[in-house]
């Protein structure tokens, strides 16, 4: 024991302050939020300091995963909110890893004016998201706002972007694609700079075509920064709650596993932390079994992760 | 010896400049016009929230919208001079949060990072990997439990307790970033410091932490963005009083009272935006660099 803490101690001392603040703010909420869900406490009867009133929730065992997997409507609807949900991850991670990817592969070139380029385009990431969404929320607008504005006197159809339709989904995949842009372009730009030169000297020396330069040299010199930011990018956006909040609110149409735990949690006459947890534990059971598939596929290309 | 690495450098160079000159007229136009387009698109929002914090709140909303129309500073200065909320005590309460999250999220990041980049210690796989599981989790579920946590210690409605709240969303990515970053630093300077007789710590101190800038001013913006921008969080743990909100809490508030008052609305998120964008812009030219090191290796 002794000479393991000797050969440790600045290792544990150094990480022991991350440990603490997950462990206390982190894993043991988490452990009482998994604790919630077997019960059915809510605002009414969920203990009070400040009133000094106890708690006076009943354990309900697996009455709350019931209900919800049973894909009732007054429980949201898990299964096609859990559709809409992967439609909006994929569709955003889709279109931020490609938009980035064509921006950084720009960036990367020689442009004349490329750090004016590299500072406008990274703009969207330095805004706050509440900023953003009142801006998109103003520009979305179907009467005043500046979007139909433009798509009538060009002539095309001017949606009602936030109403009841899939336009609502629409729109906020729209903003969250401009939002998520820049990280990836951040991230894979960096990864374009850490390929060596000479490997594309060599490629075009055997006569490789830009595709193919493209397809054998930066695709897979690529490959361990879009394996993470993939990942990382999906994880965020399955749990990406202030966008679609802000700018939808409570619009079924626009509604993903997130918001919907959140608006259970905050609105209605009893906010209901039973069924938000459940939601909450859903949500990581799913992006569990998720990482858990992308590593195997990972690790099948021999990729250690 | 000399010559050699020279004349690699003149055909490396060559090789750059035949690329560049390799690239025809209407090439040139084109990548320039997807960049210029992709600006546009990136900064538009953004100016037109500025246009709009200019004009008064009916011209906000009108059928045809012009760039200028009565426009004028007036929005500005109401917000300021408090009419709308005492906008200046938030804009305090949310630099003092937002530097606190930073100093101490990045802080403790930084030594977690470094102890997993260079140690090798029982339970570090157990923690990298719990740093992703901690993504995971809807955050917005865990105020009930936080809640009652932030009670038992005493922090609750103290911005403290905050800080504390958004470092737990900030570290577990910043701690992968970082620990990555320091994975590029070669260790053979930790062992010169060693031999120097510096302590682990003071490696650490004197002589990682200055050679991990990139890094930590990736890490740094991070930070400072989540607590910033926070919404959720801040309504719930912040006291009800209106000089303890933060900005992004006020105006909400602002949002849910004045529906129509577009134009204050605008002037006051330019505001809130600014300090975002000042600190994005100290640190911008690190942040290809900084992220792309710690996203590699992470």
């Amino acid at each position: 024991m002794r000479r393991f803490l000797d050969r440790y101690w600045y290792a544990y001392a150094m990480v022991l302050p991350v440990v603490v603040v997950i462990a206390v703010l982190v894993l043991y909420p988490l452990a009482q939020g998994v604790f919630f869900t077997f019960t059915n406490i809510n605002e009414g009867n969920i203990a009070n300091p400040i009133l000094d009133r106890p708690a006076t929730y009943d354990v309900v065992g697996f009455k709350n995963y019931l209900n919800v997997l049973s894909g009732g409507e007054s429980y949201g609807a898990f299964w096609s909110t859990l559709v809409r949900t992967l439609i909006w991850t994929f569709s955003c991670v889709f279109l931020h890893y490609t938009v980035g990817l064509g921006l950084a592969l720009l960036l990367n070139r020689q442009v004349r004016g490329r750090a004016l380029y590299r500072v406008l385009l990274i703009l969207p990431w330095a805004v706050p998201a509440f900023i953003s969404a009142f801006a998109w929320k103003y520009m979305f607008n179907a009467q005043y706002g500046i979007i139909n504005q433009l798509l009538r006197s060009v002539g095309l159809p001017d949606p009602v972007w936030l109403g009841q339709s899939d336009w609502a989904l629409v729109s906020v995949i729209i903003v969250n694609v401009w939002l998520g842009v820049p990280f990836m372009m951040v991230a894979l730009l960096g990864g374009l700079q850490s390929i060596p030169g000479d490997l594309y000297e060599a490629a075009e020396m055997d006569g490789a075509t830009p595709w193919q330069r493209f397809r054998h040299v930066t695709l897979p010199g690529l490959r361990s920064v879009s394996s993470t930011v993939v990942l990382l990018g999906i994880i965020w956006t399955f749990n990406m709650f202030p966008v679609i909040y802000l700018i939808a609110g409570p619009n079924p149409n626009a509604r993903i596993l997130v918001t919907y735990a959140f608006e259970r949690f905050f609105s209605g006459a009893s906010r209901d932390y039973a069924i938000a947890s459940t939601y909450g534990v859903l949500i990581l059971s799913v992006l569990l079994v998720f990482a858990a598939i992308y590593r195997r596929a990972l690790r099948k290309q021999g990729e250690v992760w | 010896m000399t010559l050699d690495a020279s004349s690699l450098k003149v055909v490396q160079a060559g090789g750059n400049r035949l690329r560049r000159t390799d690239r025809s007229k209407g090439a040139s136009v084109a990548l320039h016009a997807t960049l210029i387009v992709a600006s546009i698109i990136a900064v538009f929002p953004v100016f037109w929230v500025f246009v709009t914090s200019l004009k008064p709140d009916a011209r906000a909303v009108e059928p045809t919208p012009k760039l200028f129309n009565e426009s004028s500073l007036d929005n500005y200065t109401r917000v300021l001079s408090g009419e709308k909320g005492d906008f200046l005590a938030w804009f305090g309460n949310s630099v003092v949060i937002a530097l606190m999250t930073t100093v101490i999220g990045v802080f403790i990041s930084a030594t977690a990072g470094y102890a997993a980049s260079r140690f090798r210690f029982p339970g570090k796989r157990g923690l990298m990997m719990s740093f992703l599981l901690v993504q995971m989790f809807p955050f917005a579920v865990l105020i009930v439990p936080l809640y009652n946590i932030l009670i038992a210690l005493g922090l609750n409605g103290t911005s403290f307790g905050l800080v504390l709240v958004y470092c737990t969303t900030a570290v577990p990515f910043c701690t992968y970033m970082l620990k990555g970053y320091f994975d590029t630093v070669p260790s053979d300077i930790d062992e010169a410091g060693r031999v120097d007789g510096l302590s682990p710590f003071g490696v650490f101190w004197r002589l990682i932490m200055p050679l991990a800038k990139p890094g930590l001013a990736v890490t740094s913006f991070y930070a400072f963005l989540t607590a910033w921008g926070e919404v959720a969080f801040a309504s719930a743990f912040l006291s009800a009083a209106d000089e303890s909100k933060t900005l992004a809490v006020g105006l909400q508030v602002f949002v849910q009272q004045n529906r129509t008052e577009w134009g204050h609305l605008a002037a006051a998120s330019i505001l809130v935006a600014i300090p975002a964008i000042v600190v994005f812009y100290l640190v911008q030219r690190f942040l290809v660099q900084g992220l792309a090191s710690g996203a590699v290796k992470g």
